[in-house]
């Protein structure tokens, strides 16, 4: 055991570096998200308006992702990619590793949000001539999404909590930092520490926003998220 | 009775294509060598997968239990265990477990790190499960079992868990895909499972892309697997209950 259990001057004196890496895993946080939002919901119509082959092939995909390692994933696309001559650096692997894992979740979610838009509404869209793309935007969307908001901040929280991953491709996002901090001084259970407690407030922080917006949206119209 | 006409004998084929894929593939590109390593690697990730399982079966209802019926320490602490366990990551977790333990002169195995961990983590996930599911049982049980003179530990064990448990199964199937998903990660504290021997296979051979395909539809295989055990396991929990299609 080492002399003191935990050493305040050593938490004061790496305490700037792991401020400076969770920039990083916000980043990572924010870009893969939005990532997420766009290839969900491609993936979400693609399975309900699109072809048969395109709705299989949506299918099999979103099932893949979901239930195979991102670690798998996200070594894939590192270093595959350069395989067929396109290099990435290591955020951009993670940043698109994260949206296609977490796109594969969203697109379940939108599912559902599309699934719960009655069928009335289609068929008035058919009745009133307009084209299905029209449909899809005007019609169906705006009905769709704000039931599965609530959803979808899960998940973001979800994929915040995954950004350590990106460690294992040398992205210097907090875990990395933490453990080349560590590595350096031989002490680990500050910095680790420190990157856990960040991780518990960021999450419960947006889990309690998650439910003030659920239970906004709940009142805000009669019929969604009970 | 024909095997065929089970009806979820399509995800059995579905698994048992994967490894046949897979292992045609790891043929086709030389690889066959490596097969005897990457059997290991299954080996390492299915312990720890059961181990962390049965970690998290057991502690799960615990902590459920505890947050719904215990007095208020014990409430608090069975809350404090699931908001800190979902609200960190798994990953530093693990590496918690790992790296700082020692310093408590506590050291372990990794294989029990990875583990307890992994167990602790999804046992999280878990207890709010239970929790879901004893809340969804009709108030009306609760009150009937009162007039018939029984006591909270008795309502709870011969009426309320018995319902529960089948309304639990299909979220545990989900956590026990997460939970494989992230026996992934025990690679990064050194055990050698499944995606660590791919690391490893890839470093020798430099064949990525096949490298990680076959463990990507080994993986696949294996999730079909539990979705398929969850399955039976539901079918066979809701027989006599007068809920669902019935079988």
């Amino acid at each position: 055991m080492s002399e003191s259990f935990w050493d305040w001057a050593y938490v004061w004196q790496v305490l700037p570096e792991l401020v400076d890496a969770s920039v990083v895993t916000v980043k990572a946080t924010v870009s893969g998200f939005a990532l997420a939002l766009i290839i969900g919901l491609a993936f979400a119509i693609a399975r309900m308006i699109g072809p048969g082959w395109l709705r299989q092939t949506t299918i099999g995909i979103v099932e893949v992702i979901r239930s195979t390692p991102l670690l798998i994933q996200l070594f894939l696309l590192y270093y595959v990619m350069p395989e067929f001559g396109l290099t990435l650096d290591a955020m951009t692997a993670g940043v698109l590793a994260l949206g296609l894992h977490y796109g594969a979740y969203c697109s379940e979610v939108y599912r559902a949000g599309l699934e719960g838009v009655p069928k009335g509404q289609w068929e008035a869209a058919v009745a009133l001539n307009l084209p299905p793309w029209v449909t899809m935007k005007r019609i169906i969307l705006p009905q769709a999404i704000p039931p599965a908001v609530p959803a979808l901040g899960n998940y973001l929280v979800a994929l915040f909590k995954e950004t350590p991953l990106l460690s294992v491709i040398a992205v210097l996002e907090l875990m990395q930092t933490a453990k080349l901090l560590g590595s350096e001084s031989f002490r680990y259970i500050e910095p680790i520490t420190l990157v856990g407690l960040f991780f518990l407030f960021f999450s419960l922080v947006a889990a309690a926003l998650v439910r003030a917006l659920e239970r906004r949206l709940g009142r805000g119209s009669g019929r969604v998220a009970r | 009775m024909n095997a065929l006409s089970h009806p979820h004998w399509r995800l059995l084929v579905a698994a048992l294509a994967c490894f046949a894929a897979a292992f045609a593939l790891a043929s086709a590109t030389g690889l066959a060598r490596s097969v005897p390593e990457l059997l290991r690697g299954i080996g390492v990730t299915a312990t720890v997968m059961f181990g962390g399982s049965a970690v998290a079966i057991v502690v799960a209802p615990v902590a459920a239990l505890c947050k719904l019926y215990g007095g208020s320490a014990i409430r608090w602490l069975a809350i404090g265990y699931i908001e800190t366990f979902r609200g960190t990551s798994a990953l530093v977790q693990l590496f918690w477990l790992f790296f700082v333990l020692p310093h408590f002169g506590i050291t372990l195995e990794p294989l029990t790190v990875a583990i307890a961990a992994l167990g602790l983590n999804i046992g999280a996930y878990g207890a709010e499960v239970v929790r879901g599911a004893v809340l969804a049982v009709p108030r009306g049980q609760w009150e009937a079992a009162s007039a018939l003179n029984m006591t909270q530990s008795q309502t709870l064990r011969r009426v309320v868990l018995p319902q529960a448990w089948v309304l639990m199964i299909p979220a545990w199937g989900n956590l026990l895909i997460e939970l494989l998903k992230a026996t992934s990660l025990v690679s990064l504290i050194t055990l050698a499972d499944l995606t660590f021997k791919a690391q490893q296979i890839n470093q020798n051979t430099l064949q990525t892309v096949e490298v990680f395909s076959i463990v990507l539809l080994v993986y696949l295989g294996l999730s079909l697997l539990i979705t398929l055990g969850m399955r039976q396991l539901e079918r066979r929990a809701s027989f006599g209950l007068a809920r669902g299609p019935g079988t």
